[in-house]
């Protein structure tokens, strides 16, 4: 599936360094969710998220998104060239400085019968326009558009209940994309999602990494594709268990004390 | 403005369209098109973000408005009752975050301590319930032309509000996380929401009755469901189905002299109905 490996893994951080989340602190109802979470998102670098359920995989991506208040730590953001803007408390910035986070949320239910085509759905959420009223071309020609980036052109007109798993992410991927992003999140992507939906979720993931240079972090249960995909994984449990590269991870008797599994190769013997 | 109204009805070829004479009934036929295409329009996002079992509690927070109304004296309790409906929607949204309950329990606790207050307030002292008969039950015809100018800047404002709002309450209704992702205020957008159905059900509960006015916020959106395949279909069968079983309701009411609230019902539960065996297959 992947042929370049774009973002650098030595240790240390470079200056072209996206997302620094740093000692991050979440609690929720007087749970601690997080704790002491530390880890850098480089520019055009797809990192995976793993851990168990309740792990506070999808709280560290709401806490990115600046859904949810930080008790400690922080997350900043720094553009290539520019100053480092924190994320962790929504207040300190003003909207227009913050960076651009797409975000694909873990499949919404939708209803068969929804009375919702994916062109009212995306016209609610990327206009004005009140979509209770014909949509006008123009509204029409620009979901096309971008449709085009996820190959979806074709799903236009269909009821959002009418898709199926892979074709709602792609529709999902494509708003989270409209306006580009410079971060991308993704909540279970590949869940209900099956085989050739996958591999062609994951292409497009990586094709849209090195079109915008966008740094994908994403949440999965799939181990097996892991190694094809991701620059880095990070096994999370409340805090940071393990991180490197997919078979640094896998391989890590963290990994396997957490999941009771053996991935990593080298273990067959 | 009245009297335009009545000028254009005379020209109906109905036996209560005579002019000069049925002047109730004509104020009734205008109340009837304004607030149905009222309850079309909210009916959608209450359908749409399953709110229907919430805009039935709303009903029976607007009684216990109208008990507390009545208690204090008041002539016309109808705007301390708009007051309580509203305490109450705002309250339900801010308790529905906090809780760790569902939705539903929380709407049955809401619901259930609204209306045993109402009962408990209207029949203190050993008072007589059955000046609160009316309400139940509602009377269309008694509608007076001051009420019905009410009810239409009242659906000007909810159209104002679609317009609007609609966009980010269909997606706060979607998936609260995506919406917010996009700037979308999502509790805001509930509670501007839940305070629209409340002032729309306690302001027209006296005319409907308090025992149907949810079906009007729940059958057109569930018949339009049927059919519809866009938001837009969505809404015009909703608005229009309203509006047809409306003016049928009254009609029939008229003819049979049942309550006109019960017979636009009626006539809704015939659409949906249709829409369900006749509607798209999916």
């Amino acid at each position: 599936m992947r042929k370049i490996k774009h973002g650098r893994l030595a240790g240390g951080c470079s200056d072209a360094c996206c997302l620094k989340v740093k000692d991050l602190s979440v609690r929720l109802a007087g749970e601690q969710i997080l704790d002491g979470v530390s880890f850098h998102l480089h520019c055009g670098e797809i990192v995976a998220l793993i851990g168990p359920n309740g792990a506070g995989k999808s709280s560290l991506l709401r806490s990115i998104l600046g859904q949810l208040p930080c008790s400690g730590g922080s997350i900043s953001f720094s553009p290539a060239g520019g100053p480092a803007i924190r994320l962790s408390d929504p207040t300190h910035t003003f909207p227009e400085e913050r960076p651009l986070v797409g975000y694909v949320p873990q499949s919404p239910s939708f209803d068969r019968g929804d009375p919702l085509s994916v062109l009212d759905f995306f016209t609610a959420a990327t206009s004005r326009w009140p979509v209770f009223l014909p949509i006008p071309k123009r509204y029409r020609k620009r979901a096309q558009a971008c449709l085009a980036r996820v190959h979806g052109e074709d799903l236009l007109d269909k009821p959002m209940g009418a898709l199926s798993g892979g074709q709602l992410q792609r529709v999902l991927l494509a708003l989270a994309l409209e306006p580009v992003p410079h971060i991308l999140l993704l909540d279970e992507p590949l869940s209900g999602v099956d085989v050739e939906g996958e591999h062609q979720l994951l292409d497009m993931l990586d094709e849209l990494r090195t079109q915008y240079d966008l740094s994908i972090f994403l949440t999965t249960h799939d181990f097996a594709t892991l190694e094809h995909f991701a620059d880095k994984v990070v096994l999370l449990n409340k805090r940071v268990l393990c991180s490197g590269t997919p078979a640094q991870v896998l391989s890590s008797p963290e990994f396997v004390s957490t999941f009771h599994l053996r991935m990593g190769k080298g273990d067959e013997a | 403005m009245m009297q335009l109204w009545y000028a254009m009805v005379d020209l109906l070829p109905f036996e209560w369209a005579q002019p000069g004479s049925m002047l109730f009934m004509k104020n009734a036929l205008l109340a009837v098109l304004v607030i149905s295409p009222l309850f079309g329009l909210l009916s959608t996002m209450v359908v749409h973000s399953r709110m229907s079992f919430f805009s039935d509690a709303l009903g029976h927070s607007a009684f216990t408005g109208m008990a507390i109304g009545a208690l204090f004296g008041l002539n016309d309790p109808t705007w301390a009752s708009v007051l309580f409906s509203v305490f109450f929607a705002v309250l339900f949204n801010v308790v529905r975050r906090r809780a760790a309950l569902t939705s539903d329990t929380v709407i049955g606790v809401f619901a259930s301590t609204a209306m045993a207050l109402g009962i408990f307030l209207s029949t203190l002292g050993g008072a007589s319930f059955t000046k609160f008969n009316r309400l139940l039950i509602g009377d269309i015809l008694s509608v007076e032309p001051g009420k019905i100018g009410i009810l239409a800047l009242i659906l000007l404002g909810v159209a104002a509000l679609w317009l609007v709002c609609f966009d980010r309450l269909m997606l706060s209704a979607v998936h609260p996380a995506l919406a917010a992702s996009r700037g979308v205020q999502v509790f805001w957008q509930e509670t501007v929401f839940s305070v629209a159905i409340a002032v729309v059900v306690t302001l027209s509960m006296t005319w409907v009755g308090l025992l149907v006015i949810n079906s009007l916020l729940v059958l057109p959106a569930a018949a339009g469901r049927n059919m519809a395949r866009s938001m837009a279909q969505y809404h015009l069968f909703s608005v229009a189905g309203a509006a047809v079983a409306g003016i049928a309701g009254l009609m029939t009411s008229y003819h049979l002299g049942s309550s006109a609230g019960a017979s636009i019902t009626l006539y809704l539960a015939l659409f949906f109905a249709l829409s369900f065996l006749f509607g798209k297959k999916s």
